[in-house]
């Protein structure tokens, strides 16, 4: 039974980065992304009760979130002629002539796999992240993805500089077999 | 001049956050020329700090968890 059982009060500590940055690929926007991320546990509080335990508790909220991204896009779209593809020269760029030949996608560009693939990879390292222990993962998510200061870090958690290197330096040594896993 | 395997590690691992010392770092290269297994995972090491500045990673600030926490317990 206790497996079907949600745990809103863990919910920010355990899925607020996973959320957020699954959010952040989607509208690319924090401002927006934070708010969606809150919505949608708001959302996942209030429909509590149809959570039958099919789904992981994160599965289940990023379903949930799936649809917080969607609804706000039809949100943006939702004046009328918004929602068309207007396909012209921007308004500044005086340029002119045969711009259809000039707007096609350049075959050799890697942008769009590129930006597929960053994706991808942040999921996966957020998954290997989130098997951690609490406070490894901490202190790496400060240090590599913060940038914090090893001694703003230190002051923070109360614990010495040498302490700290320990932490990261495990956490790297786990993350690297994690990815090795389940990346490459 | 010689450094332990472990002390080598420690220092590859500072070195990712460019926080080694010159010297630190002298003393890991000459670890490396001899030392196959750290040679290989420096390289690991590198390869784990390229993955993370690719994928962009990004986390909500502490301030932002706290006020996300207080708005949920309020509707708990």
């Amino acid at each position: 039974m206790a497996e079907h059982q949600l745990h809103p009060d863990n919910w920010v500590d355990q899925y607020a980065d996973y959320l957020f940055n699954y959010a952040v690929a989607r509208v690319s926007d924090a401002e927006i992304a934070k708010d969606l991320v809150q919505e949608t546990f708001f959302a996942g509080l209030n429909s509590a009760k149809n959570y039958k335990g099919d789904a992981a508790e994160r599965t289940w909220l990023i379903a949930i979130l799936k649809r917080k991204v969607i609804d706000h896009y039809r949100k943006i779209n939702s004046k009328k002629g918004k929602a068309e593809v207007r396909v012209n020269y921007a308004a500044s760029s005086d340029s002119e002539g045969d711009w259809i030949e000039e707007q096609v996608a350049d075959p050799f560009s890697q942008d769009g796999d590129n930006a597929l693939e960053n994706e991808e990879l942040g999921s996966a390292i957020q998954e290997c992240i989130s098997k951690l222990p609490r406070k490894q993962a901490m202190v790496f998510q400060m240090k590599t993805i913060q940038g914090m200061s090893t001694e703003d870090i230190c002051n923070e958690l109360g614990i010495n500089p040498s302490n700290l290197w320990v932490m990261i330096h495990r956490a790297r040594t786990a993350l690297m077999g994690c990815l090795n896993d389940n990346w490459f | 001049m010689k450094i332990s395997c472990e002390e080598a590690s420690h220092i590859c691992t500072k070195s990712q956050y460019k926080e080694a010392s010159f010297w630190e770092i002298l003393k890991l290269r000459l670890h490396i020329l001899y030392c196959k297994t750290c040679a290989h995972y420096s390289k690991r090491n590198g390869t784990l700090t390229s993955l993370c500045d690719k994928a962009g990673l990004n986390v909500l600030s502490k301030e932002d968890k706290e006020c996300m926490k207080k708005d949920l317990e309020k509707r708990l």
